[in-house]
């Protein structure tokens, strides 16, 4: 299994969980989250007392999925997050050891 | 052409009859009616208009301790003017320079008293709310860091020793008015003694703690924005109601109160757009108080164009103020009360000696229309003012000092924030 972590702008996060329900990921949790790389902060200056922004709201999307998924995940992920611009975000990949249903207990791939 | 000779009959025939009345105090319902009105008006600059410019202007975590600082100044204002501010400043002239205590507790005036044309209890709640403004606005060079026992203290003396003399000097039958001194609505007694005021105030009691290192953002520029625009609103009735009546006068002081607050706006708005490349929402609301201030001393004496170039001087004027000259010394006004009101009051004391206009109030000519020295004579009141603002405060200041044992909040609570370390309270729960 692999958890694939992507941090993305906030307002592609629908195209993204559409892109994803297309081919059948069926959950996936989402945090609001602040960061910065190339794109940096801005600038703000409120009567003259200048200020730099230098965290940018982003939305991070962590999904778990079998292995053989990953690839076809990240591609979709990253074809959906686009705009061409700096700024567009991270996706990062990691291997995950377990998973559990809290419900029934089932682990595994069943689980996810 | 019929009505109009009937009217002409008609004002022919009244005029022996004013004449006759000239003597005697006379209510008229018409004045009396506005300056309720007036007085309503001024009243919600203070609790609403001052405070949620002042709040929105302060961090989220003091935002209700600043307030609560206004709600508390203009309640305290309120109750001391009716017990003795009100007879300090109008009572009886000693020697030009305050009042006698013939009138506190309104003693000696009743239902019927008259000052001018309209009752004497709507002319003392009108100077009341006056005195309520002037010590709110020193709120703006201190928030984020005062005890709030120190700034009932404050209030306390300041409005007594510092205000009311003032007040009287311009207004209550003083020496300023005797040497001819213009102030119109307030330009000495309330925008530069709160501005000089602030700037003692906050010269003593020290920046904030990590100020001109650390980000200190605004909490809503939204709730400055609909502050300005409720003070721009209540403005009409300090500077047309300042008239004391309904009149054409009035109506002049209206229009040029608006004119200079818009212009004011876009001036302030162009020179940070130029400045800054950014023309913020900030600037614009407060350029429109600085052409408010600018035009207050001025605003019964001076025509249309002279309010054009008022309104345009106090936008660029005022942005230069806080966002170059406080940068570069680096005081810590934290809402810019000397920056906006000290300056911009300054200029509009001035700007009333330039072009007061005999064309609008009869007999007070300026610079402009041969009557230099009106300019010497507004100098030499903003100065006296500025003077003993300063010198007031410092000793109101180091008494208040001595009542509370310190001026200043513990260090832990100013950086958790006074809403929670002196209120308890949160202005905000966002989910």
């Amino acid at each position: 299994m692999k958890k694939i972590e992507a941090i993305i702008k906030p307002f592609k996060l629908d195209d993204v969980k559409e892109a994803l329900n297309e081919i059948g990921i069926q959950g996936m949790t989402i945090s609001e989250v602040k960061g910065y790389g190339r794109q940096k902060g801005h600038k703000e200056i409120y009567r003259g007392a200048e200020y730099v922004v230098d965290f940018i709201p982003k939305v991070k999307i962590e999904v778990v999925v079998p292995a053989e998924m990953a690839n076809q995940v990240v591609e979709k992920i990253r074809q959906a997050a686009n705009t061409g611009k700096l700024g567009d975000g991270k996706i990062f990949v990691f291997s995950v050891e377990e998973a559990v249903r809290v419900r029934t207990g089932e682990k595994g791939k069943d689980a996810i | 052409m019929k009505l109009k000779s009937l009217v002409g009959t008609a004002i022919f025939l009244a005029m022996p009859f004013s004449a006759a009345f000239a003597g005697d105090a006379v209510l008229n319902s018409g004045d009396t009616a506005w300056m309720i009105v007036s007085t309503a008006l001024v009243m919600m600059m203070t609790p609403a208009g001052l405070a949620l410019f002042y709040g929105g202007m302060s961090r989220y975590k003091n935002l209700l301790n600043t307030f609560a600082m206004t709600f508390v100044a203009y309640c305290l204002s309120s109750v001391i003017w009716m017990m003795w501010g009100y007879s300090l400043s109008f009572g009886t002239d000693i020697g030009g320079l305050i009042g006698g205590l013939g009138n506190v507790f309104m003693m000696g005036i009743e239902v019927n008293s008259l000052s001018g044309t309209i009752p004497t209890y709507v002319f003392a709640l009108f100077q009341m709310t006056f005195a309520c403004i002037t010590v709110a606005l020193v709120l703006g060079s201190i928030v984020d860091r005062m005890k709030f026992s120190s700034w009932i203290v404050f209030t306390v003396l300041w409005v007594t020793f510092v205000y009311c003399p003032i007040a009287h000097w311009v207004w209550g039958g003083g020496w300023m008015a005797t040497m001819g001194a213009l102030d119109f609505a307030g330009g000495t007694v309330v925008h530069i003694n709160a501005g000089v005021g602030g700037m003692v105030l906050s010269l003593i009691l020290g920046k904030r703690i990590g100020y001109g290192k650390e980000p200190m953002f605004p909490s809503s520029i939204t709730l400055t924005a609909l502050g300005a625009a409720l003070l721009w609103f209540g403005w009409f009735g300090f500077n047309a109601g300042s008239q004391l009546a309904a009149d054409g006068i009035a109506g002049s002081a209206f229009l040029v109160t608006n004119t200079s607050a818009s212009i004011a706006g876009l001036s302030w708005m162009s020179a940070e757009w130029i400045h800054n490349k950014r023309p913020t929402v900030l600037g614009l609301a407060s350029g429109i108080v600085a052409g408010l201030v600018a035009i207050t001393p001025a605003a019964g004496f001076v025509n249309l164009p002279a309010s054009l170039v008022i309104g345009l001087v106090a936008g660029l004027l005022g942005f230069f103020c806080v966002a170059v000259v406080k940068q570069k010394i680096g005081y810590d006004d934290s809402l810019d009360a000397f920056g906006v009101h000290g300056m911009c009051g300054t200029w509009g004391a001035l700007a009333t000696g330039i072009f007061a206009n005999p064309a609008v109030n009869a007999g007070k000519a300026g610079l402009l229309y041969g009557n230099p020295n009106q300019l010497w004579i507004q100098i030499i009141s903003i100065v006296a003012t500025a003077g003993f603002t300063a010198v007031g405060t410092v000793i109101v200041v180091y008494v208040t000092k001595m009542l509370t044992k310190g001026l200043r909040v513990e260090k832990d609570d100013e950086i958790q924030g006074l809403d929670s370390s002196i209120h308890g309270e949160r202005a905000f729960e966002i989910e």
